[in-house]
């Protein structure tokens, strides 16, 4: 959740430039404006626990895909990108595997985000158009999102199980099949898997895109409405574009959780039938942490991240374009 | 954003004749109020969707053993039972110390990032100083790195640490928050300098502006920072799931995880489980809705 608000933070401009500009008109009025000593005493704390965690880290994982790294090993030997090109090589140990977790994140990710954005949009909708109770509803729906992974998942499992699950309980009492086999077998997998992560978060994308309804200015549909727009057509020509902003950041972090789900495969189909559900974090952490095989899943780790640059670069790009082509 | 949440707002919004703000005046009022009655219908059946598994999961919870087994689709428990509480607290999975790692560790890394984020967010707000584009480029990019990076990297550094299956392995790593410098940086930068200003002309120097003037301000802000971060923290799976190893060190989501293995069929006793993993965070949602719900919506909205 944070790491997803703080994208956005980052490309905010600040929202005080005044008291920026006072600043620095003061600062230039002064002998030493510079004050480098007191800033990084005030750094400090953070920037230790940032190189040692979090740089440090990024820069050392990259040297670990470069080697034959091994726990069983005393020393390390620098083997270049062979991890890299045996990643890319049928055939090799860990390829076969690596691009079937790949693959699944993949489905994931192009199965549940459609249902990320269009629920929450609509629901988002009503909500802009409840005049009472909107506060109540909007914290119900957010609520799950709450709730840690491995709650959702343990509860998720025994509410999908396929004899004592309450889910088929109730298809079976609306006349629907009572035995689907919702975590063990594929494409029910697929269908649980989305619907209950659309279900946890749901709440998250549903309150961002309230925001930026908010900000529709009324005038637009007044507008529309005298023009002899609809309700349906002043949706897609008032309220889509307006959305438009807020919806790039959405479908940002939107793929990007996608694309790193572990929590769910891990408790509710353990990654199966057959690891079709493991994920790539899945199959990357396993290999790295419990196989010990953390050369090759340092390299694994580095592709997965040069993905998702390239899918969040492309999006940023088209609705940006898009934008520049409809002038608003 | 004060519009999403002011109650003072929404009841202005309802007194012109009821209109809705951003929705033109229509004429049929017959017609109006139907749109209301099915708004209203739609969205309480979301609303249902939503709550009704949880209270599933609670009602299962107070069901004994063989009820659960049993009757797994009467919605009532009968009798009512807290067996599955006492099993839990008796039984071989220490959950209630589980509770208290996580409950450790979560509070540890909230203090951990709140002295931290906003020291730093002091200095990248209002001091200038030789490499500050750096600092806040390099901070800026690990944001949009993903988790997965770390993960291998930071379990060697702290297996060399020695805090393999220590609290210090799910509080320290994690307190390096980038997102927490940010946050708390966007909010001093809004914070109006006069006050500031005058106390530099009294003799203040940085530390005493920022302790006694900068964060006493900032009171709001660093709350909604202590629960974000006490909530990401409590509900981390992945890293705890592998650094964590002995049975008793466990915190509780990885915990729920060996309760659902241990427990697979005795679906009254995992839930039980799930229910008190829950209850802390549910609880610290209520007081702090308002807080969370307003953050999360103000991060896609353009400043």
């Amino acid at each position: 959740m944070a790491n997803e608000i703080a994208l956005e933070a980052a490309s905010r401009p600040g929202a005080g430039a005044p008291p920026r500009r006072a600043r620095r008109a003061r600062n230039s009025g002064l002998a030493a404006p510079r004050r480098t000593k007191t800033a990084y005493l005030f750094l400090a704390p953070f920037l230790v626990l940032f190189l040692v965690f979090v740089a440090g880290p990024a820069v050392f994982g990259l040297w670990i895909s470069l080697t034959n790294w091994s726990p069983f090993r005393a020393t390390q030997k620098f083997v270049g990108l062979k991890n890299y090109i045996d990643l890319f090589t049928p055939g090799s140990s860990t390829s076969g595997d690596f691009w079937q977790s790949m693959g699944a994140t993949g489905i994931f990710t192009v199965a549940s985000v459609p249902f990320l954005l269009v629920i929450p949009v609509l629901i988002a909708v009503l909500l802009n158009r409840a005049v009472r109770g909107g506060t109540v509803f909007r914290a119900v729906f957010f609520a799950p999102y709450v709730l840690g992974v491995a709650v959702i998942g343990v509860i998720w499992k025994y509410l999908l199980d396929t004899q004592s699950g309450i889910v088929n309980h109730v298809l079976g009492m609306l006349g629907l099949p009572d035995n689907l086999p919702w975590t063990v077998d594929v494409p029910w997998a697929w269908i649980s898997l989305v619907g209950v992560t659309v279900w946890w978060t749901l709440g998250f994308n549903t309150v961002i895109i309230l925001a930026g309804l908010k900000g529709i200015s009324p005038d637009l549909y007044e507008a529309a409405s005298l023009d002899g727009a609809g309700a349906v057509r002043q949706f897609f020509s008032v309220t889509l574009p307006g959305l438009r902003q807020v919806m790039t950041f959405v479908v940002t972090i939107t793929i990007l959780a996608s694309a790193n789900m572990f929590g769910q495969s891990y408790l509710i189909t353990k990654g199966g039938p057959a690891n079709q559900t493991r994920t790539a974090i899945m199959y990357i952490s396993d290999q790295g942490l419990s196989q010990n095989n953390m050369a090759a899943a340092s390299a694994m780790s580095y592709v997965l991240f040069v993905f998702l640059a390239i899918i969040s670069i492309v999006n940023f790009r088209i609705q940006r374009e898009r934008t520049e082509r409809l002038p608003r | 954003m004060t519009v999403l949440t002011d109650p003072r707002s929404e009841s202005a919004s309802e007194r012109p004749s009821g209109k809705p703000s951003g929705q033109p005046a229509r004429r049929r009022s017959g017609s109006r109020k139907k749109n209301r009655v099915v708004l209203y219908v739609v969205l309480t059946i979301v609303a249902l969707l939503i709550i009704l598994p949880l209270v599933w999961i609670v009602l299962t919870s107070f069901k004994t053993d063989g009820d659960a087994i049993r009757n797994p689709f009467s919605a009532f428990p009968n009798p009512w039972s807290i067996d599955a509480y006492t099993t839990l607290a008796s039984g071989q999975q220490p959950i209630f110390r589980w509770f208290l790692n996580s409950l450790g560790a979560a509070t540890l890394q909230t203090v951990i990032i709140l002295v931290t984020a906003s020291a730093a967010a002091y200095a990248l707000a209002r001091l200038e100083f030789w490499g500050k584009k750096i600092v806040f480029g390099a901070i800026i990019a690990t944001l949009l790195v993903p988790p997965v990076i770390f993960l291998i990297p930071n379990y060697l550094i702290v297996q060399n640490l020695g805090w393999l299956d220590t609290i210090w392995a799910i509080s320290i790593p994690g307190a390096a928050s980038a997102f927490g410098v940010f946050f708390l940086r966007q909010f001093f930068i809004g914070l109006p300098m006069e006050i500031e200003e005058a106390a530099r002309i009294d003799g203040a120097g940085d530390i005493r502006i920022f302790l006694q003037i900068v964060l006493p301000l900032a009171r709001p802000a660093l709350a909604t920072l202590a629960v974000l971060s006490f909530l990401a923290n409590w509900n981390d799976f992945l890293w705890p799931v592998y650094v964590l190893l002995s049975p008793e060190n466990l915190t509780l989501q990885p915990g729920l995880a060996q309760l659902q293995g241990a427990y697979s069929t005795h679906f009254a006793i995992v839930m039980a489980g799930a229910v008190i993993a829950s209850v802390p965070v549910l609880i610290l949602f209520s007081f702090a809705q308002r807080h969370i719900v307003e953050s999360v919506a103000s991060s896609g909205v353009k400043g």
